[in-house]
């Protein structure tokens, strides 16, 4: 007989792996705060070159945050079919959330280029140091969300993602929603308070 | 002292699908709030307090429901609380370092 | 790869090379650590005795300036990363999931990648030495001496890359210790019931939880500005070079609680047991620990005195780092009630645990003297800076640290380390820490700068400058007497038993060194000093009644180490193909290691 048991005691009778994520989404708070704290200090000290009022997209950007924002819901979605045991719509919202990722950092790709074409670099100014290093290192972790939710999905298919691996969906999606209310404070703050 | 086990799952309330749904349509609602807000020359003066509101709803909407802090274990919320308080003393307390508020 | 632990099989499959490079034991780990920060430890006390024989003697040329750039830089660097920190990492990884009641840490690989991090960072940062382009920009890197126009070398490269690296492994193993303290305890232990060893290292965690992403940051930009040609520390560009200054020392603040705070908590280990008497004010004692990993978040820009910050900035950090001395005040306090009326026995540990006490003290009053700014102008970025930091981090950590080794030696090799020995070792650092540092309060105040390679006779410091390097070397020698010790003691030591010193806590409930289950039944702890409570723990069997499970280890964790370290190599080669090979072998070996089999 196995002292199983003992191997799986807490003391507060929470997983430590999801208390790990959160502990580890508190370094993202100061790691992002960092680094908008920097785009804030530093915003209207450009000396040359392109700002934000010639050059942030409203329109298309609101698009990208609504997108985000969505692939939320679909991941609140996919946590929920995993819990039920629900196969097809496990995989369908799974692929959705990721699908949804994608699209965001399409709408990143695009943004990008098209700031590179009217003059705005990582080295141009100030703005295009702070700007592409802050949103580059989220659509960094939206890469990384996408990864791992192929993952996810694949597990599925594989038949390894049923009711009792709901914990690994649920941090999938800790990390995942965390990343989009990470937008939610650059989209206000870099775009709506130019 | 009763041991706890990973069995002892504490009892989540799981919030329904439609209130999901509901959740992210008032997410929507904002959002097109705040852009809206951004287009009307009136809001200008205030720009900030109300877009800084509003997207804090948002935060608050997302991390409360859709990452469930609201109804896990108050633990949860503390080791989540305690770095975000920390990075936003931080930030304001740059910005007030760099002269961002004065004048 | 997991097994059941019995005694012969547990022998014969934990030797051998291979064993120690997939350990996933927190204990092997703690070793591993321990012997890796000592070997740091030297090197940067060897980095520290060549600077002092450089400056024994005015205008003297045994090393050049350049030179002398990279050995203060690497000492400092050396000293806080890759000896304190991880030294302070051995006994964590050692002693915390004993003094709980635990198997092991909360995730055991995680635990191995971290070490595996550490020493690759190192070697890393190391290297630089053998292509002469050791970091020079001083510990602290300050923009723009550290930009490409000034540091147009490797120098700073390695610099930048090497500490992100070892950031890495520390925020990882703050989220691992920051899960084990909270998860792992056994019944009964709860939170102030826990040995403030451990309090200590759970606010420690939650400071390099939220302090290494600042100074990620802070690298990133660096590395950005020195790369790809981005403007964070460019004035030219309308930047800010105190930018890096806010960010450094937003986490160099924390960074030096993270210091001192485990060797307070040993200290309040040592010092009770050697008392035969409970701390005095345990929860009083735990509360300013906590106050001072917050407020310590308050005070940073008390290194910034100098760059013009105005009037009500430098106030408000006046002010708060005057206040942090209040909780630091009260422990001091209480460890000295602690004595008071016990029957005290002088052994090593406590020797250096009461020596912590008066030298942090003396490093705490110039600490103090330095929270004063029109003070501070005088003293800042002279030697009396040298002698503060010193004092509480030479004085304070390493001393605390070195309580720390004699005290749990036994418990951690089975054998006590010579008492003869170990009193010589004390009483030389003691000596030689003060004939080194006391003269550079003297050597500040009076006019002589930091960092600089050499000064003139004329300043009148020679004699000064001169008993400084002779304490040096008489530290240096102290060092030699401890490794005599533990090398002879390996084969000549006493033997400990499992409870040398009488001690209070659940390491000492186990055998000395423990079974690799350290504990053969899970402890039920029924108040906060298990072992000397009237209401008695029941004993532990020496054997487990039930078969104990115990992980077999894996090599993931040196293989994901090895992509980082290939990550960072590439970076700094600025070749694309090995960044690339890091990031592959780095996402094959998480994938299998989310994948493969382990069980706690």
């Amino acid at each position: 007989m196995m002292s199983h048991a003992a191997a799986h005691y807490t003391s507060t009778g929470l997983d430590s792996r999801k208390m790990a994520f959160w502990a580890f989404i508190g370094s993202e708070c100061l790691l992002f705060g960092s680094l908008i704290s920097t785009y804030l200090v530093y915003k209207g000290r450009s000396v040359v070159g392109p700002t934000t009022h010639e050059i942030l997209n409203i329109p298309v950007t609101s698009v990208s945050t609504f997108d985000l924002l969505m692939s939320s819901l679909a991941m609140v979605l996919a946590l929920s079919a995993v819990e039920r045991g629900d196969k097809i719509w496990a995989r369908g919202w799974l692929a959705t959330t990721a699908l949804l990722g994608l699209v965001f950092l399409g709408f990143q790709a695009y943004e990008f280029t098209t700031f590179v074409h009217e003059g705005l670099k990582l080295d141009t100014n100030l703005f295009g140091s702070t700007f592409f290093v802050l949103t580059g290192f989220h659509g960094g972790h939206v890469a990384i969300g996408v990864l791992w939710l192929l993952t996810l999905l694949v597990r599925s298919f594989m038949g390894k993602l049923g009711p009792d691996k709901a914990l690994n969906v649920e941090i999938a999606g800790l990390y995942w929603h965390f990343v989009d209310v990470v937008w939610i404070v650059i989209f206000t703050v870099v775009y709506l308070l130019q | 002292m009763p041991e706890h086990t990973e069995t002892d799952k504490p009892e989540r309330k799981h919030l329904s699908v439609d209130a999901y749904l509901a959740i992210a349509g008032v997410l929507t609602l904002i959002t097109l709030v705040e852009v809206g807000v951004f287009y009307v020359p009136a809001f200008q003066a205030f720009l900030a307090p109300v877009l800084l509101t509003l997207s804090a709803a948002k935060f608050a909407l997302v991390v409360m429901f859709y990452m469930h802090l609201k109804t896990d274990h108050r633990l949860f919320t503390m080791i989540f609380t305690l770095p975000l308080l920390l990075a936003l003393g931080v930030a304001v307390a740059l910005l007030f370092l760099f002269g961002v508020f004065v004048g | 790869m997991t097994s059941i632990a019995t005694p012969a099989s547990s022998v014969a499959r934990r030797s051998g090379i291979w064993s120690w490079i997939t350990t996933t034991d927190h204990k092997r780990i703690g070793i591993l650590y321990g012997v890796t920060a000592l070997f740091f430890f030297l090197l940067g006390g060897l980095e520290a005795l060549i600077i002092r024989l450089q400056l024994a003697a005015p205008g003297n040329t045994l090393v050049s300036a350049e030179t002398y750039n990279q050995l203060f830089t690497m000492h400092g660097t050396t000293m806080v990363f890759l000896a304190i920190m991880p030294l302070s990492a051995a006994f964590f990884n050692y002693i915390i999931p004993l003094q709980i009641g635990a198997r092991d840490v909360a995730f055991p690989r995680l635990n191995a990648f971290s070490y595996w991090v550490f020493l690759f960072g190192g070697l890393l940062l190391n290297s630089s030495f053998l292509i002469g382009a050791a970091p020079n920009g001083g510990w602290f890197g300050y923009a723009n001496l550290t930009s490409s126009q000034y540091s147009p070398g490797l120098n700073i490269d390695f610099w930048v890359i090497g500490l992100q690296v070892l950031g890495a492994a520390s925020i990882a193993a703050s989220i691992n210790f920051i899960v084990t303290i909270v998860n792992l305890r056994a019944p009964g232990m709860r939170l102030m019931r826990m040995p403030v060893f451990t309090w200590m290292t759970l606010v420690t965690q939650f400071i390099i939880l939220t302090a290494f992403p600042v100074i990620t940051i802070a690298l990133v930009f660096l590395m950005f500005d020195r790369f790809f040609g981005t403007n964070f520390y460019s004035v030219a560009a309308g930047g800010d070079v105190l930018l890096w200054q806010h960010l450094f020392w937003l986490f160099g603040h924390p960074e030096v609680y993270i210091l001192i705070l485990p060797a307070m908590g040993i200290v309040s280990e040592v010092i009770p047991t050697f008392s035969r008497k409970p701390l005095f004010g345990y929860a009083v004692i735990v509360y300013s620990g906590i106050l001072i990993g917050i407020i310590g978040w308050g005070v940073w820009s008390h290194h910034m005195f100098a760059t013009g910050l105005g009037p009500i900035a430098d106030s408000v950090f006046a002010a708060t780092t005057m206040i942090i001395a209040i909780p630091t005040g009260v422990k001091i306090f209480n460890w000295l009630a602690t004595m008071w009326g016990g029957q005290i026995r002088f052994t090593t540990a406590m020797l250096f645990a009461i020596g912590f006490i008066a030298m942090f003290t003396i490093g705490g009053l110039s600490g103090v003297m330095h929270s004063s700014p029109p003070a501070d102008l005088q003293q800042t970025d002279t030697y009396f800076v040298v002698a503060h930091l010193h004092y509480v981090l030479f004085g304070g950590a390493i001393l605390g640290l070195s309580a720390g080794a004699y005290y749990w030696w036994p418990k951690i090799t089975g054998k006590l380390l010579d008492e003869r020995l170990g009193k010589i070792h004390f009483w030389l650092m003691m000596v030689g820490m003060n004939l080194t540092f006391f003269p550079m309060h003297f050597i500040g105040l009076l006019g002589m700068p930091r960092r600089i390679y050499t000064y003139d006779t004329e300043l009148g410091l020679d004699t000064l400058n001169l008993l400084s390097t002779i304490g040096a070397l008489l530290l240096g020698v102290a060092m030699i007497v401890f490794l005599v010790n533990a090398w002879r003691t390996r084969t000549n030591g006493e033997p400990a038993g499992k409870d040398p010193w009488g001690g209070a806590g659940l390491e000492w409930a186990i055998a000395s060194p423990p079974p690799v289950y350290n504990f053969s039944v899970m402890p039920e702890v029924v108040s906060r000093l298990p072992l000397w409570s009237t209401r008695e723990m029941k004993p532990i069997p020496d054997v487990p009644p039930e078969p104990v499970h115990v992980p077999g280890g894996s090599f993931w964790p040196v293989v994901a180490a090895l992509g980082i370290l290939l990550l960072g190599i590439g970076a700094l080669l600025q070749a694309l193909p090995v960044v690339i090979g890091g990031g592959a072998v780095l996402f094959v070996s998480v994938y299998a290691w989310a994948f493969e089999p382990f069980e706690m």
